[in-house]
């Protein structure tokens, strides 16, 4: 008899289903929300937030907005493919918002202050993540220190010192830094004929698609050469891969120095678009970082599925732009993200149960095939 | 000067309360990186309380303040409990989860009572002036804050209660072994639970005393500033035992302070140090300290580990 495995044991299967099921319970509480705020607009307002562009009636606004939606896509994946990369190697890159704030601050004094062009303005920002990076990887192989409480600290570090920074590129009439278009053309990212896609959308760039390409790159990296085999190998069992011969501290280090300049690269896909200009008194760390946990949990730690997610909850976040905010508060769209990541918690545990309700199935229908056998057996 | 020790005290009383709560849980076994979510939401009861109470006596308002703040940590950290140890959930993700959804839960609600105040009132900001002076008394010139005296006492009943109390080292028992706790028939999951929501009523208690130290409103789209996480520095620094997690609260409150008040003090303003690298001191101090102290750290060893029956 042929075996024939249950889809409910298949891997992608549960990822696609655990993701869902977030989503759904997510997108719930957050209509909850709004039924405890104003129950008349609720619905309404649930579904201004999934529909995002598409609350535009024309197909020129649609296509615009979902320029502007990708736009803030690609950070928010690259942000996500740093702490998806150090997570397959068993680090937790909370730094990651730090990362991505030094890589602001990088690009923005490279472009304003020392007037370079894009693509060395880029790489500044790739090499101070992966400089943020490096000092958490060097504190964890070498001193202990416990990788998520040292990210929390350089987030603060980095937010204050990129303030102080840019200050001397600031507008001085307001605490926004020079609008790039008008004070260094030269360092804008290219769009690489994408705007006219997006009905004449210049904020879209090739920041879009090179963001995908890293994204399968990464997949590739980690799971068709030696050295993402090493990394695997060292999340798995870190004094196995010692054993075996493979130099954990050095792969520990690379992964965060990698990690950093993940982010710090997806600053520089942001801010180099002219989308938005850094407020010298911000006094938050931004969310991308901590967003960009969602979407990696919510793509199932896989960098493909990551691609999809983030998009997801970009899309989610930009929707909550269009409820009425002089009835709910824009936020509400964080909430719905901030619950996604918290049932991402539960992933594990849904896995467990779809594991388990196809093992009581095959069980039955053992027991089932068994009888006839029995019966079968009787018989002759 | 007294304005320095003043500060000193209040900001070490806030971090060694929240750090105690870390101590509880991690001690139980389960890693609480949730702090900074729990506070904010110890603030959001505990603000919001001071704001209905207004001019209510003195001792009314710090008692139902500290109360109401309290339970808000202890109910928000239910989501972690249930979910770290009866779920086995990933305790750093779910951690992380609490802190973002604290601030955004918080906007949400403050942001919601004030738009159905004055609808033309969309700030995420909590005022609460009149209450606040019930917080602190004169004593001279020096002016005492009530949490100072809260986090001595806590110091002291942490201590009492993990080492001499049966409950406190069974708990300890089973952050260090949970399999030998359960085979002498200590439940793991009630210890645990007792050890997270301890963790809670002092993060909400420390969350309230951060944001009513030295103001009187809070704006709640900016958390609380990484002070959670500045707690487990703190913890990590004080090797899990409440009274280093004392002394090591009054170093870091000490930079802290510095930061509020050194444009006051003659010669350290001469130096013309920009005010920035007094902001960042906590933090740089704090990875300095955690660079030096997490080598031969005594962590609880199973930590971090759900406890899984199957594996005694």
């Amino acid at each position: 008899m042929k075996e024939k495995k249950s889809i409910l044991t298949n891997g992608l299967f549960q990822s696609i289903v655990s993701a869902i099921i977030c989503i759904l319970l997510g997108l719930l509480v957050g209509y909850l929300v709004l039924l405890a705020i104003n129950p008349a607009g609720a619905g309404k307002a649930i579904q201004a937030i999934v529909k995002n562009y598409l609350n535009y009636p024309t197909k020129m606004a649609q296509m615009k907005y979902l320029g502007n939606t990708l736009v803030k896509t690609a950070p928010l994946l690259m942000c996500a493919l740093s702490i998806n990369f150090c997570y397959k190697v068993g680090l937790f890159n909370i730094g990651a918002a730090g990362q991505y704030v030094v890589g602001i601050g990088a690009c923005l004094y490279g472009a304003l202050a020392l007037k370079w062009s894009w693509l060395p303005c880029m790489l500044l920002a790739l090499a101070a993540g992966a400089l943020w990076g490096l000092i958490v990887g060097l504190l964890k192989a070498y001193r202990n220190v416990n990788e998520v409480i040292s990210g929390i600290m350089l987030n603060w570090i980095g937010l204050y010192l990129v303030n102080t920074l840019l200050s001397n590129v600031k507008e001085s009439t307001s605490p926004y830094t020079y609008a790039l278009g008008k004070t260094n053309k030269a360092a804008m990212l290219p769009g690489g004929g994408l705007p006219a896609v997006f009905s004449n959308n210049g904020y879209v760039t090739i920041a879009i698609p090179l963001s995908i390409i890293i994204a399968v790159l990464i997949d590739i990296l980690l799971t068709k050469t030696k050295f993402g085999y090493e990394l695997r190998a060292t999340g798995f069992n870190k004094e196995a891969a010692r054993y075996a011969g493979m130099n954990e501290k050095r792969n520990l280090i690379m992964t965060l120095v990698i990690g950093g300049a993940l982010a710090g690269l997806g600053a520089a896909f942001y801010y180099l678009s002219g989308y938005e200009q850094w407020e010298v008194t911000t006094s938050s760390v931004p969310g991308m970082g901590f967003n960009g946990i969602a979407a990696t949990f919510l793509g199932g730690l896989n960098p493909i599925g990551t691609i999809f997610a983030s998009y997801f909850l970009q899309h989610i976040m930009s929707g909550g732009s269009y409820l009425d905010k002089n009835i709910y508060p824009s936020q509400i769209a964080d909430l719905i993200t901030a619950i996604i990541i918290y049932l991402c918690g539960f992933v594990l545990f849904m896995k467990t149960v779809m594991n388990r309700m196809a093992a009581s199935k095959n069980e039955k229908k053992l027991r089932r095939t068994g009888a006839e056998s029995k019966k079968g057996g009787e018989k002759a | 000067m007294i304005l320095l020790i003043q500060y000193t005290l209040i900001f070490a009383a806030i971090l060694s309360l929240v750090a105690l709560g870390g101590c509880f849980s991690e001690h139980s076994g389960v890693i609480n990186l949730g702090l900074e979510g729990v506070m904010v939401m110890g603030a959001l009861g505990g603000a919001l309380t001071m704001k209905s109470l207004g001019s209510a006596p003195s001792a009314v308002i710090v008692i139902v303040t500290i109360l109401v703040a309290a339970l808000s940590g202890l109910a928000y950290t239910l989501l972690l409990a249930f979910a770290c140890i009866n779920l086995k959930a990933d305790q750093t993700l779910v951690g992380t989860a609490l802190n973002i959804l604290a601030t955004a839960a918080a906007t949400v609600i403050v942001k919601a009572i004030n738009m159905s105040e004055d609808s033309s009132n969309v700030s995420s900001t909590v005022v609460y002036t009149k209450a606040n002076h019930a917080l602190t008394t004169k004593i001279g010139g020096f002016s005492f804050n009530w949490f100072v005296a809260v986090a001595i006492l806590a110091l002291i009943l942490a201590y009492v209660i993990l080492y001499k109390t049966r409950f406190g080292l069974r708990l300890m028992a089973c952050g260090e072994n949970p399999q030998a706790a359960d085979s002498v028939g200590i439940n793991v999951f009630k210890m645990r639970w007792c050890g997270v929501l301890i963790s809670g009523v002092l993060g909400g208690i420390g969350g309230i005393a951060y944001i009513t130290a030295g103001v009187s409103q809070w704006k709640f789209e900016t958390g609380v500033a990484g002070w959670g996480f500045l707690a487990l520095a703190v913890m990590i620094f004080g090797q899990w035992k409440p009274l280093n997690i004392g002394l090591a609260a009054l170093l870091f409150g000490f930079f802290r302070a510095l930061s509020s008040v050194y444009s006051g003090i003659g010669w350290l303003a001469a130096m013309k140090i920009p005010s920035t690298i007094y902001v960042m001191l906590p933090y740089i101090i704090s990875l300095i300290v955690l660079a030096f102290t997490s080598k031969n750290s005594r962590a609880p060893k199973a930590e971090g580990i759900p406890y899984d029956k199957s594996t005694r």
